[in-house]
């Protein structure tokens, strides 16, 4: 049990127990992405299964609120669905966006900064500028164009199904420029260290020079932007959804619960749209709190 | 017998805005095999480039403009990338200034000798691992069979260039050019790491190319020595012969300028000036400006490398023109 001894005793963890906001922080999103995973299993109620809502059901309030049932801790919505089930499902969809779609910009990113840094020359100056100029658009812009783009491209009766991955798409196609950007920067520091020489010297091929020895070394400060990158997907997610554009409405992330719910606000049916908004609210908090610590870790001019 | 490396009027230069500056220029020189050479000089004389000439390193713009480096009679200069890369291989070795660098941190420096092993030779990964613990303890390294698992930051400075110097011999290359090997070390550190090389090299018959500007190491180890001023070699020759007799006035200054126990001086001496701007390069003898003996020839023409009339030790100074016209 070298290894456990060696996680417990490390600076990381001194750090992490010491700050309760941290602990908390990282309970809740363990918590969160628990109960989004095993969401089939844990829920009461299949709120995507037509036959087992009961449209009498609709519109409960709250269990404090009067007329409200311990079937439904947090109400319904219009339709009789749960809407503590609709969280949790779509808290599963709200994570499966932010993490694949920042694994997508990761490996774009890195991929480009790590040839843009290493390689340099027109090759980097191509990379940096496509990098500058996205960067000039605000990402949500850039991901409701390349949705709307490969939207348009897809077949009718493919685009409910394909809907999560565009988005994953868009998302991770207007993120990239950031990891580009700090890969570059670490690349073009490690690219002048002397191990790199003497790989060069003893005739190792550059791919796999960034392969084996840029990327690795390059990856601690791509790691922490990624943890900061996640909660950010997901807002672009839950905006994209809100907007109409994201997924559609049988398989509700957080964003189209808020939007559903938004309907009802003034007709006084607010917990609709309360619950998924505190719900994203949560996540994207505690996610931020732990990539903000970890940068702070991670940067020994900060500790 | 040809010699291992041959260096023949190299000329490197870095295109510039200004115009091409001349960073190494007609410099010539061969090591034989299992021979040290000290090449020495100050900073910005071209040591360094020349290294990195020789092992393929050089960073564009850096390029070769004239001249051939030639390894075991092959012409390294003008091959294509690959093909360099294969003859060069494992067959030449580098060691550089700052073992803080020269590992990378991510992996044990079992990991990286077993994978530098097993990239070069036909050993097995196991082999490799026993062959590496071997290199280990051959470089002084205790409890090899321990720290073979560690990381490089678990080394200290002296112990790391031990690492940097298995890693250099693992694959038996016939030459090391090793630049400013002991410049990031305590004293006492650098002479157990010049003993070290010296030793490895002569149980290995590995030629070296040893760049510093310390005169002390070259002292320590080489056969030969080299002395480089503004891009050009001033003089050349066997180690005992340069020390005790330099030929070229710049190697004179350079001797007399390096204290000595038990000499009281005032003041220590020094060579007037500085060493001139590659912009700024005079034209005849780059040395002229700042030589207590120069004379009207140094001004206009730049002087070739001259029999000083010892075999095998040659300056490029005018002074010796006569004895070279005359035989």
């Amino acid at each position: 049990m070298g290894w456990l001894k060696r996680v417990i005793d490390h600076d990381i963890s001194y750090s992490f127990t010491r700050s309760w906001v941290i602990m908390l922080a990282a309970f809740v999103t363990l918590f969160i992405i628990i109960t989004s995973v095993f969401a089939p299993w844990v829920t009461i109620h299949d709120p995507f299964n037509p036959s087992s809502l009961n449209l009498m059901d609709a519109f409960t309030p709250p269990i404090w609120v009067e007329g409200g049932k311990w079937t439904y801790p947090l109400g319904t919505d219009d339709q009789g669905r749960d809407i503590l089930s609709t969280i949790m499902f779509g808290n599963r969809i709200s994570l499966l966006v932010g993490f694949l779609s920042v694994l997508l910009a990761m490996l774009i990113g890195v991929t480009l900064g790590t040839v843009s840094g290493y390689i340099g020359g027109w090759l980097d100056s191509l990379i940096m500028r496509l990098a500058d100029a996205q960067l000039t658009v605000p990402p949500i812009l850039i991901a409701l164009l390349v949705n709307g783009v490969a939207r348009a491209s897809l077949m009718q009766e493919l685009q409910e199904s394909l809907a999560i991955y565009v988005l994953v798409f868009s998302i991770g196609i207007a993120a990239w420029p950031q990891y580009a950007r700090v890969t570059r920067s670490g690349a073009m520091v490690e690219r002048n260290k002397e191990y790199i020489a003497a790989a060069k010297v003893i005739g190792v091929h550059p791919g796999l020079i960034m392969v084996r020895h840029i990327v690795p070394n390059v990856m601690g400060p791509t790691m922490v932007l990624a943890t900061i990158g996640v909660p950010l997907a997901i807002i672009i997610e839950a905006t994209l959804s809100f907007l109409g554009v994201g997924v559609p409405p049988t398989t509700p992330s957080l964003g189209t619960l808020i939007r559903i719910g938004n309907e009802f606000l003034f007709s006084g049916e607010w917990w609709i749209t309360i619950f998924p908004a505190l719900a994203l609210v949560v996540l994207v908090l505690s996610v931020n709190l732990i990539g903000d610590w970890l940068r702070d870790t991670f940067n020994p001019k900060l500790r | 017998m040809t010699a291992l490396l041959e260096v023949d009027r190299l000329r490197i230069e870095f295109p510039t805005r200004r115009g091409i500056l001349v960073a190494v220029d007609d410099v010539s020189f061969s090591i034989e095999e299992g021979e040290v050479l000290g090449v020495v000089g100050e900073s910005g004389a071209g040591k360094s480039v020349t290294g990195a000439a020789v092992i393929g390193l050089l960073e564009p713009p850096g390029r070769i403009g004239r001249g051939d480096i030639r390894f075991e009679g092959r012409q390294l200069n003008g091959l294509p990338q690959e093909a360099m890369r294969r003859i060069r291989g494992a067959k030449i070795g580098a060691i550089f200034q700052d073992p803080l660098t020269s590992l990378n941190p991510i992996y044990s420096i079992g990991r990286q000798l077993t994978e530098t092993l097993t990239t070069h030779t036909d050993l097995s990964s196991s082999q490799a691992r026993s062959r590496a613990i071997d290199l280990l303890n051959e470089v002084g390294i205790p409890a090899a069979e321990r720290r073979v698992d560690s990381y490089p930051h678990e080394f200290s400075g002296g112990m790391r260039q031990r690492v940097v110097i298995a890693l250099a011999i693992c694959v038996n290359p016939r030459l090391i050019i090793a630049d400013e090997p002991t410049t990031a070390l305590d004293v006492s550190i650098q002479a157990q790491i010049i003993g070290l090389l010296k030793n490895l090299c002569h149980e290995h018959r590995t030629a070296i190319m040893l760049i510093t500007h310390d005169m002390g190491v070259i002292a320590e180890m080489s056969d030969r020595v080299a002395v480089m001023y503004a891009g050009r070699i001033a003089e050349i020759g066997p180690l005992r012969e340069v020390v005790k007799s330099p030929k070229h006035p710049y190697t004179v200054g350079l001797m007399d300028s390096i204290p000595k126990v038990g000499q009281e001086k005032d003041q220590l001496s020094h060579i007037r000036g500085a060493m001139p701007r590659l912009q700024e390069i005079p034209p005849g003898c780059p040395f002229h400006p700042r030589c207590p003996e120069a004379f009207d020839r140094c001004q206009v023409e730049r002087p070739d490398m001259m029999d000083t009339g010892h075999p095998r030790q040659a300056a490029s100074c005018w002074k010796y023109a006569r004895t070279a016209s005359h035989g």
